[in-house]
């Protein structure tokens, strides 16, 4: 198992966002989560990419539990992107020489480039403004920065809420072929299509799995 | 010298410029006349304290108790630019080490350079004119910095997401924050003697010393105000940021 939850809980002022989660996940899989908003979908993904920590029970990664990776190793194999990211500094190139440059290495064009087209970005997109992006492509850029480096993980937080259909498919067709490439993919969802590609699909209510 | 006059009748008599804002206080409706007298009563009782407190360390003249005034001088400022910290989890060493570092290295550079000596008259102004605009300078910075925590949170979680270290996830904000702090002393070098004449320029002529003379020490003060300030907000910045992530690298939940 590549993750493994065990009887994990999350508790906020005297709530419980999530109870006695139990959960193992295979490496590889293709999981998809769904269930109603408010439900503890999200905090689950947070609790995954140790943004947050469990109040009760352990994460393991790869059999060790979680804390004993250090965070940014760990956030490194076990990549999160947002629903609805921010992009940084000012331009595209901005963004996508961040990995590099927390890692310390010099940013390579190339590279760069190969993940622009990887979402139907030309290379000259790395200079453009942030502020003159769409919604869609904002977010394909925000989903390459988390690809820039393989990660084995890949933790979706409703990535395609609010995008035309072009840029649906185009993340669709990333994700598939990150997949393919042999890294996890844990997504929150809660469209129709996306629910069919999945895999393995779970239900979480209530901060509960709902057999 | 001679034609300072400040006699105590005199002195007195300008209550009478505190009765203006206690007048437009009530004639306003603002409330804050019972604020206004006791400010100055605070005023006057705390200075007139400081003023034989100085009067005796003057006389004495000693080196370790100058010191220890100092320390002391460095403490209440920490104290107080801690305070203006909106973060609850604030530690006031944070402030102490930031202020005592800031202030002891400017008033030892002013000391190698032979433009002040170790005496209490030169020594204890000094610290209390370079601390205060430092603790001004460190509220500043703290303010900014858990404003910037609180605005930039998503962009914050996303660089945390993404691998980055809590320094390259704070870097923008906390340049931003040692930015501002610095920005006054910065703005007010630039205005000095076209808009005021700054305080210690001012009481150097009003003693009667020759102008131009004034100005020199003037010069000294911008010099060393910017060093101050400059290093207070650095270290104060540097060491403030961390109280915002717990030691997973999280950003703690306000």
């Amino acid at each position: 198992m590549i993750l493994s939850l065990k009887n994990v809980g999350y508790r906020v002022k005297d709530k419980d966002i999530i109870s006695n989660f139990s959960l193992d996940i295979a490496t590889g899989a293709f999981l998809t989560i769904v269930g109603p908003s408010g439900g503890g979908k999200s905090t689950l993904l947070k609790l995954l990419a140790n943004l947050i920590s469990p109040t009760s029970g352990e994460i393991d990664f790869k059999d060790k539990n979680i804390n004993t990776y250090s965070p940014t190793n760990y956030r490194r194999q076990v990549s999160y992107c947002f629903q609805q990211p921010s992009l940084f500094g000012e331009t595209v190139k901005d963004n996508l020489e961040f990995p590099f440059k927390i890692r310390k290495q010099p940013p390579d064009q190339s590279k760069m480039e190969q993940v622009l087209e990887s979402v139907d970005l030309k290379p000259d997109f790395l200079n453009k403004n942030i502020t003159e992006l769409s919604g869609g492509e904002k977010q394909r850029v925000a989903l390459i920065r988390n690809l820039l480096f393989k990660p084995e993980v890949l933790l979706l937080d409703e990535i395609t809420t609010g995008l035309d259909n072009d840029s649906k498919e185009i993340v669709h067709r990333l994700i598939q072929n990150v997949h393919k490439d042999n890294t996890t993919i844990i997504q929150v969802t809660h469209d129709n299509d996306e629910i069919h590609q999945a895999g393995q699909i779970i239900k979480v209510a209530e901060g509960k799995l709902v057999k | 010298m001679k034609d300072l006059a400040v006699s105590n009748l005199s002195l007195f008599l300008s209550v009478a410029l505190v009765m203006v804002s206690v007048g437009i206080s009530m004639k306003e409706h603002l409330g804050l006349t019972k604020d206004v007298f006791y400010s100055v009563g605070r005023a006057i009782i705390q200075l007139t304290i400081v003023g034989y407190i100085l009067k005796y360390i003057f006389k004495i003249n000693n080196v370790w108790l100058t010191i220890v005034i100092t320390l002391l001088i460095i403490f209440n400022a920490s104290w107080n630019a801690n305070k203006r910290d909106p973060n609850p989890d604030k530690k006031l060493w944070q402030s102490f080490v930031a202020l005592l570092i800031g202030t002891y290295i400017t008033l030892g550079v002013l000391m190698l350079s032979k433009t002040i000596k170790l005496v209490p008259m030169q020594i204890i102004p000094i610290t209390g004119m370079i601390a205060g605009n430092e603790m001004v300078a460190i509220g500043l910075c703290y303010k900014t910095l858990n404003e910037s925590f609180h605005d930039q949170r998503q962009q914050i979680l996303e660089k945390l997401a993404l691998g980055a270290d809590i320094k390259d996830s704070s870097m923008p904000i906390l340049r931003r924050s040692i930015k501002t702090a610095m920005q006054p002393t910065i703005d007010s070098a630039k205005t000095v003697g076209l808009v005021n004449l700054p305080g210690m320029m001012s009481g150097l002529i009003f003693a009667g010393v020759d102008p131009v003379y004034a100005i020199k020490y003037q010069i000294m003060v911008t010099f060393m105000l910017l060093s101050a300030t400059g290093l207070g907000a650095v270290i104060a910045g540097y060491l403030a940021y961390k109280n915002y992530f717990n030691d997973r690298m999280q950003l703690i939940e306000k």
